[in-house]
């Protein structure tokens, strides 16, 4: 394989007698889609909160792009251009999905001590951002109200934002959850458009969708990894079917 | 309620032909032989002009601050003061009105906007307090019982505000200016920034935005705007006191940016119009006018989320539904 993008070495994290990351070593090569897949409480979202930052890991070391960004803040990470989508949905509700999506772009363009020029006519702001919609295929919404988006197109609209920052890497949590089975069918369609474009880890409890779009996935149990490799060779793995894909029926209802 | 409505738009023909009524009120007041039109329209405007300054805070960064008369006072003190000294000069007491004001906003913003929600309206309303106090305790320019002004803000020959007609015109001015400028600045980098960070200020971080730094520079923007209209306030009324700073006037001016439409580009114009109107018309039937004030206010609010102006496209809408 080739130098990676994304190195996670030995990651801890314990939430006093839980051990919520134990020992996960990973490697992410540029281009891959990357699943990470496990049932609830497998430590999924901790794991995904030591990348962006958010939660600080007890010991070992995430590399991007060859540089230690283990005790780097979110934001230095994310103009690094390791973008995230949020598993909740937080966009900015009273914007436009054009507003919302240009001031992405904005975070990434300088001070925004700007005062007079108007940002709807800024080509510097517009163009990305329009771009970005038209990835996620919500162009046709660019003037709608992001509170009168339905979710599945809200969804949509935060990987767009993730997108207008123009990052290398992106990390997607959940960003099926809650849909239905139609919105479920676009956003793989958008993700599979992504796909080699740039780096994805995604982690997603749609098994559907990660069978159809994972280039490699990892199962993850109790904190641990259980297993890494590419879709058949997971569904052929019988710890995994074991732990994992035999209760899959007691994981529907989770959101 | 936040979208800057199209030029076009219902509401902002209103505030049009508000304006133009406005520029011909002097006409008016001449024709009906009632002088006194102009001093009540007078105060108006400049109640317009802080509502206006309050709106870009309170409206468009979601920062509810009980304390804003607070810059009325400041203002207006700053031209008391130096008029009382002899200085009577307005190319210096108005710079200087807004440049106290912005210190002020300065180093209280940079407090207040460490917290959020309540805890927010409640130290910009203490903070307001404290300047009160001050007001009071200034007991060589009149502590308590205020200061008179014996000679308005002077301009040389180029204005002479002791006529009630050109101060009038000086005010409907800096009301169009205010209003233009935060009609600006809310569409701008910053503006969005204000917006976004009013919206969802913990996803304006993550996505990279110090917003602390942002908030702070709208806080003083409103400050010194404010604190022109203080320096009006002086000049208007030829008398300081305390009282202008008093929480109930922080309070009204809420009320007002309320009333016209929280996050609008022309509802400070309706707000603070509708406000005094009423409050004069309704003060001349009974001494207790906010007994009827009070429901009317909870009725716009129940009926009319979005303020005046969104009353004004919602008929519009109905006529096209």
């Amino acid at each position: 394989m080739a130098d990676p993008l994304l190195r996670i070495e030995g990651l801890v994290k314990r939430f006093g007698g839980i051990v919520a990351t134990d020992q996960v070593s990973l490697d992410i090569a540029p281009g891959e889609l990357h699943a990470i897949i496990g049932p609830n409480g497998a430590g999924k979202t901790t794991l995904i909160g030591q990348l962006t930052g958010e939660i600080r890991p007890d010991s070992g070391r995430i590399r991007f792009r060859g540089t230690d960004i283990t005790r780097r803040p979110t934001h230095r990470r994310s103009l690094q251009g390791l973008a995230r989508s949020f598993q909740i949905t937080s966009i900015f509700l009273d914007l436009t999905v054009a507003e919302n999506v240009a001031l992405a772009v904005q975070a990434h363009a300088g001070h925004s001590f700007r005062f007079w020029r108007r940002v709807a006519s800024d080509r510097t702001l517009q163009e990305p951002a329009r771009a970005a919609l038209r990835q996620v295929g919500l162009d046709a919404r660019a003037d709608a109200r992001a509170a009168n988006l339905s979710h599945g197109e809200r969804r949509q609209l935060e990987i767009a934002m993730a997108l207008a920052t123009q990052p290398t890497m992106l990390l997607l949590d959940e960003p099926m959850a809650g849909m239905g089975p139609e919105e479920s069918a676009r956003m793989v369609e958008t993700l599979r458009a992504l796909k080699g474009r740039l780096t994805i880890l995604l982690v997603e409890h749609d098994m559907d969708a990660v069978f159809a779009l994972a280039d490699r996935i990892t199962v993850l149990v109790y904190g641990r990894a259980i297993a890494t490799g590419d879709p058949d060779t997971i569904r052929a793995n019988q710890e995994v079917r074991r732990a994992y894909l035999g209760d899959q029926g007691t994981e529907a209802a989770d959101g | 309620m936040m979208r800057p409505a199209s030029l076009s738009s219902p509401s902002n023909l209103a505030a049009a032909l508000i304006l133009v009524l406005l520029a011909l009120l002097p006409l008016f007041a001449e024709l009906l032989a009632s002088p006194f039109l102009v001093t009540l329209f007078t105060r108006m405007l400049i109640y317009a002009i802080a509502a206006t300054s309050l709106n870009l805070i309170l409206g468009y960064g979601g920062m509810v601050s009980f304390g804003h008369a607070m810059y009325i006072g400041i203002g207006g003190y700053v031209v008391g003061i130096m008029a009382s000294h002899g200085v009577h000069a307005g190319w210096l007491q108005w710079p200087l009105a807004i440049a106290i004001s912005a210190l002020f906003a300065l180093v209280i913003g940079a407090l207040c906007l460490r917290t959020r929600g309540v805890y927010f309206i409640m130290i910009t309303l203490a903070f307001a307090q404290m300047v009160y106090f001050m007001g009071v305790g200034l007991e060589e320019y009149g502590g308590d019982d205020g200061l008179t002004i014996y000679n308005r803000s002077s301009f040389g020959s180029l204005l002479n505000l002791s006529d009630k007609r050109v101060f009038y015109y000086v005010c409907l001015v800096l009301l169009v200016g205010a209003l233009y400028l935060v009609h600006r600045l809310v569409q701008s980098r910053f503006g969005m920034v204000l917006r976004g960070s009013r919206s969802n200020d913990r996803r304006m971080q993550a996505i990279g935005f110090p917003t602390y730094r942002y908030r702070l520079t709208g806080f003083v923007i409103a400050g010194m705007i404010c604190g022109l209209s203080g320096a009006l306030m002086a000049n208007h009324n030829e008398f300081v006191s305390p009282a202008m700073m008093h929480w109930v006037q922080s309070g009204d001016l809420i009320v007002m940016v309320v009333l016209g439409g929280m996050g609008t580009a022309t509802g400070p114009l309706f707000g603070a119009l509708a406000f005094l109107l009423v409050e004069y018309l309704l003060s001349r039937i009974t001494e207790y006018w906010q007994i009827i004030f009070g429901p009317l206010l909870i009725l716009v609010v129940l009926f009319a989320r979005g303020g005046i102006g969104s009353l004004f496209d919602m008929l519009e809408g109905r006529r096209r539904g």
